[in-house]
């Protein structure tokens, strides 16, 4: 966590050779420098990835790290998943999470769409560079920094505020209100990634056939439509593939964003899965709750993203990986 | 996944083709006026707070707030910052963990990601499922946080570097890449005798250079950006990086040690020395950004995104 990532939108390996011939023993022998250039990174995913996962068997223990430690605490087997379904505060990150990912896919989703097709159509190159170079850059920012900057511009004691204040009207602060929350941590993404967003449309406007839109304008299609019969029919593939990914990240809807301002709105309107996770297990101490809170979200975020590659697949799409 | 090499493709001519037909003048002002929002909307709160961070006192209360326009230059503010230790030392500490981090991320990486270019190797498969189960699932925060506390790396810089130091991303953009230099230029090296060190670092780095660049420059970024790691290990303030620091004092507005206040009446205000921070936080990003820029829009990103 922390370290930006983003998801490579296919992952394939090539095809293989036929090694069959050579032992086990012959080939550990010839490949001992790879294995050994590995060895860094192995131990690394080992220590990070492959035994916190198995270390998930605490969210079936009454886990207290004092008396027993993970093999010695007592199990209690689906307690911990039970109790997470009666808790209030658990159904309500659960409610936020998904009506954020709702609104995001409506108001945030096509917005790097409608950029890429602004920053395409601008004629002088120079300028185009210009704009790409601008609307890019906040995404290099952090959280904490755009959650800053925001507050600077929207808070309080804010540039906005100030400029109402002296006109005589009444200051805003819209950094605490947790009715308008969901817009506003709306309008921080858009700020921070649709331009990066646009990248991977403008890559697909480029792959279509310019022949294309010279045809149409021969045979009189205006403007808005060529927009319609060739251009968006060109984003489709990627269109439906993003789509399909983000439904498949469905509970993933960032995490530093929210316990940054979490205090300001109060839990009710900004508490999400993770931070509840947080919260539930390191801030309260029930380790064990808060690890079947982080266990539950991890399970259905899989099961979501294989869903939606097979999805993918049906339409006739790549998905985010293929067998090999 | 398919080449990062730039691909140019059809390069639109920077002119109008003769059947496109002219745009309308309210059209173009139209255009022009959301491009120009746009614009403003991203470099209008930089400007404002770089200006603020370098505004005399008096200007900075006059506005009441940010300043929109300048009226004085002064760097008090800067050199408040410096003269303490806390921001100091914060900058100090985030310096260390983004190159030391770096280093460590982009050699692991590249090392890993070379081994796993060859299919058919030993272990090829498992080891490179083990990378890609990355993508599809999270192991989740407190199980990375009990091993993190227990292999006593709390209030340790390695806590910042060690648990994110992997990404799977940037390892199959790299796998890639390598795996798209033909084989004959490695086949040739093996037979006059190289090892697969050497060609590594004789043969494959050498063609690799643009992609690497982009990889480290992402590793950077993230190392520069972290927050909620140093939030979760970090309890000692003396060992807080910059985020930590952003949060505390510009974002839930706690004050400032005394020393950086400012007592005395001439001294900065601390919107000034609040934007001053931000400004600190979000300058190495604005740097190294130029330098980079050119491979976003043509190359290694869209070249492993399209595939």
């Amino acid at each position: 966590m922390g370290v930006m990532t983003a998801r490579p939108i296919n992952v394939e390996s090539p095809p293989q050779r036929d090694e069959h011939k050579l032992t086990w023993r012959a080939k550990l022998r010839r490949d001992r420098s790879l294995l050994l250039m590995n060895l860094p990174m192995l131990l690394l995913v080992l220590a990070f990835w492959w035994v916190p996962a198995l270390g998930n068997i605490i969210a079936f223990q009454d886990y207290n790290p004092y008396t027993g430690g993970v093999l010695g605490s007592p199990v209690i087997g689906f307690t911990n998943f039970a109790l997470l379904f009666q808790d209030p505060q658990f159904l309500r990150a659960m409610l936020n999470t998904l009506s954020i990912t709702a609104f995001q896919l409506v108001f945030y989703f096509p917005v790097p769409i409608m950029l890429a097709l602004l920053l395409h159509s601008i004629v002088s190159a120079r300028l185009r560079a210009f704009v790409q170079g601008v609307v890019y850059m906040p995404y290099f920012f952090s959280w904490v920094l755009v959650v800053a900057i925001f507050q600077q511009m929207f808070g309080g004691a804010g540039l906005l505020a100030q400029l109402l204040r002296e006109r005589g009207h009444e200051g805003v602060d819209w950094m605490t209100n947790s009715d308008t929350f969901i817009l506003l941590i709306t309008t921080q993404t858009i700020w921070k990634d649709a331009g990066w967003g646009a990248i991977i449309f403008l890559a697909a406007l480029s792959t279509i056939d310019p022949n294309l839109y010279e045809a149409a304008a021969v045979d009189g299609a205006r403007r808005w439509r060529r927009l319609w019969h060739i251009t968006l029919p060109g984003l489709r593939p990627v269109i439906v593939l993003l789509l399909i990914l983000r439904l498949g990240d469905a509970l993933n809807v960032g995490f530093e964003q929210f316990m940054l301002q979490r205090s300001a709105v109060g839990s009710g309107a900004s508490e999400v899965f993770d931070t509840f996770v947080y919260w539930s297990g390191l801030r309260t101490g029930d380790l064990g709750y808060g690890a079947a809170a982080g266990l539950f979200k991890g399970l259905v975020g899989l099961l979501l993203i294989l869903a939606a590659n097979r999805m993918a697949h049906a339409l006739g799409e790549r998905g985010v990986y293929s067998r090999s | 996944m398919t080449t990062l090499t730039s691909r140019p493709g059809r390069r639109r001519p920077a002119r109008l083709a003769p059947w496109e037909e002219r745009p309308s003048p309210a059209g173009q002002l139209g255009k022009g006026t959301i491009v120009t929002l746009i614009v403003l909307a991203v470099l209008g709160p930089l400007y404002t707070i770089v200006l603020t961070s370098l505004s005399p006192a008096a200007t900075v209360n006059r506005a009441g707030g940010l300043v929109l326009v300048p009226d004085g230059i002064t760097l008090e503010a800067y050199r408040q910052i410096f003269s303490d230790t806390v921001v100091s030392r914060a900058v100090l500490v985030s310096t260390g963990v983004t190159l030391a981090g770096t280093l460590i991320s982009t050699g692991v990486s590249v090392l890993g990601a070379y081994s796993l270019s060859r299919p058919g190797s030993f272990l090829h498969r498992p080891l490179l499922f083990s990378i890609l189960l990355m993508f599809v699932f999270f192991p989740g925060i407190i199980p990375v946080y009990l091993m993190v506390s227990g292999l006593g790396l709390k209030d340790s810089y390695w806590s910042l570097i060690l648990p994110t130091a992997v990404s799977a991303f940037n390892v199959v953009v790299l796998r890639s890449f390598f795996m798209n230099i033909p084989g004959e230029v490695l086949d040739s090296a093996r037979i006059d005798g190289a090892g697969e060190w050497r060609i590594l670092w004789r043969i494959v780095l050498p063609m690799s250079k643009a992609v690497t660049a982009v990889v480290s420059m992402f590793y950077a970024v993230g190392y520069w950006n972290a927050w909620f790691n140093a939030m979760l290990y970090i309890d000692d303030t003396r060992r807080w990086p910059l985020a930590l620091i952003l949060r505390q004092y510009v974002v839930d507005s706690n004050p400032l040690p005394a020393a950086t206040a400012g007592v005395t009446g001439d001294a900065p205000p601390t919107l000034a020395i609040k934007m001053a921070i931000v400004v600190i936080a979000v300058l190495p990003a604005l740097i190294i950004y130029p330098f980079v820029q050119r491979h976003f829009t043509k190359g290694v990103i869209v070249g492993a995104v399209k595939g």
